[in-house]
């Protein structure tokens, strides 16, 4: 059973997000789930700092030994930092996702697409593995 | 639903990521890929590789009964031998590529593709109705379990009697390892050095974790297929599927070396064959190296300025390289300089390199 802090929301396309709350800049990675299922993580395209996303759009792609799969904003807004440790070193969505493997922050605009709470997304995933 | 090697326990066991492979519940990875693929380059990994199939002949006439259900000269095989060979329909399309050990004056084992094992042992049956030989499908029977890597010789001797310094690269001998009855044959499908040892289903736990227990101080660890993908890539081998398939001829894989014209007789796909062996190829299987970090796959094109000249057989990011590596089929005539892999819509810089990508040291 893969790790799901409660204190995230996610999304059915296995991104977390964290610091919607407080409608300032929100923090998006994908899951544990989603980096088990990759296996490693080589490498990881994030979007522009500075551009303007939407939520649902495709912003970047993280590619792994078998598989290659896009990453999901599941909010709008400005991109206003990316994680470069991750892009140097993309073992770090494996190692520990949910923190050093944290993938770009957005000053979020709008509503979200549909989030899931970590109980939700438990139950997504148990049906799934 | 999936058939099971007998070591699937141990696979679970282990944590082991399984997946469907050609029908069987295999293990993909144990844990990190990349840390399996660099324990076979720099100690060694243990495979299953049950869900290949095993084919026996034997009779007075399995050698020849071989040189006409297959494109080589097998007959012609001293004992103890190994060797690459193909089984090709009427057209001379490819319909598995298999390797072939004489274990005896008149017995042979034909090792076959999971996928396509029961197609094989059915043809080998057709085709070798006229000659005096029984051809016998014992998949079922047995496991294949192999150790590669350059510290395979030192973890399996310690295991057994057989003497494996004079065992060469593409030998077999049967022996005992861990008192069990095993064949052992220095094959394998990684470009390391390294063991192919086929036993009795229910030898093949115990024998696992003897070699577990034996290659632990030495670095080994269990490689799931997502490694030995990657290893064989690097390595230059075709996987049935991707360079190979029944819409090639040998000859189209470059592989026409394999096909053995001067054998006595005729054989399934000599006149289709030599039909074409002379033509200059269409395609010329080729390495490429790309420049950036995404990875060229299965499937993608290969361009050259906006055209589309080839398509990506196999791809994957190297552990030895430290970039992505691919084959492709690319239209023959094309200048190799500027091509590009159109990766999800965008043109990616690759370079052509030389086959393998990977050679170890001997």
């Amino acid at each position: 059973m893969s790790n799901i802090p409660d204190d995230l929301s996610y999304t059915k396309e296995h991104e977390w997000i964290s610091g919607l709350e407080d409608g300032l800049v929100a923090t998006i990675g994908i899951t544990a789930f989603a980096a088990e299922a990759l296996g490693d993580v080589v490498y990881v395209q994030l979007p522009e700092v500075g551009s303007t996303i939407e939520a649902g759009d495709s912003v970047g792609e993280v590619e792994s030994t078998k598989s290659v799969s896009e990453i999901y904003t599941p909010v709008g807004g400005e991109v206003v930092e990316v994680n470069q440790a991750l892009v140097d070193d993309p073992s770090l969505a494996n190692s520990d996702p949910y923190g050093e493997g944290w993938m770009f922050k957005v000053r979020a605009e709008g509503d979200a697409d549909d989030l899931l709470s970590a109980e939700e997304y438990a139950a997504l995933t148990s049906g799934e593995s | 639903m999936s058939r099971s090697t007998p070591l699937r326990d141990v696979h679970e066991s282990l944590g082991a990521t399984l997946t469907d492979f050609a029908g069987w519940l295999m293990p993909l990875r144990y844990g990190s890929e990349s840390a399996e693929h660099n324990a076979v380059r720099q100690a060694a990994g243990l495979f299953d590789l049950s869900h290949m199939g095993e084919i026996f002949l034997t009779g007075p006439q399995a050698g020849e009964a071989l040189d006409y259900a297959l494109v080589g000269h097998l007959s012609a095989m001293g004992h103890g031998r190994a060797r690459y060979t193909m089984l090709v329909d009427e057209r001379g399309r490819v319909l598995d590529d298999l390797i072939v050990y004489r274990l005896g004056d008149e017995e042979f084992m034909v090792v076959a593709n999971a996928a396509n094992a029961e197609k094989v042992a059915e043809e080998l049956k057709n085709r070798a109705k006229a000659y005096d030989v029984r051809v016998e499908d014992r998949s079922d029977q047995y496991a294949l379990i192999a150790i590669q890597g350059p510290r395979s010789q030192e973890i399996l001797a310690t295991l057994t009697d057989a003497d494996l310094a004079s065992l060469k690269y593409y030998t077999i001998t049967p022996g005992r390892v861990d008192g069990r009855e095993a064949l052992i044959a220095r094959t394998g499908y990684t470009g390391e050095d390294g063991f192919e040892l086929i036993i009795a289903n229910d030898d093949a736990v115990p024998l696992w974790n003897a070699l577990t227990a034996a290659g632990e101080p030495h670095g080994l660890k269990p490689a799931g297929l997502s490694s030995r993908d990657t290893l064989r890539l690097e390595a230059g081998m075709p996987l049935y599927g991707n360079e190979l398939s029944a819409e090639l001829t040998p000859f189209d894989a470059g592989m026409g070396r394999v096909v053995k014209f001067d054998k006595p007789g005729d054989f399934v796909g000599r006149t289709a064959l030599e039909a074409v062996k002379d033509d200059p190829p269409r395609r010329r299987l080729t390495g490429l190296v790309a420049r950036g970090r995404r990875v060229p796959r299965h499937g993608y094109p290969v361009t050259k300025d906006g055209a589309v000249v080839g398509e990506v057989t196999s791809g994957a990011p190297s552990q030895t390289l430290g970039k992505p590596i691919a084959l492709a089929y690319i239209d023959a005539g094309v200048d190799t300089e500027g091509l590009a892999v159109d990766i999800r819509g965008k043109q990616e810089p690759v370079d052509v390199v030389e086959l393998p990508f990977y050679r170890r040291n001997k």
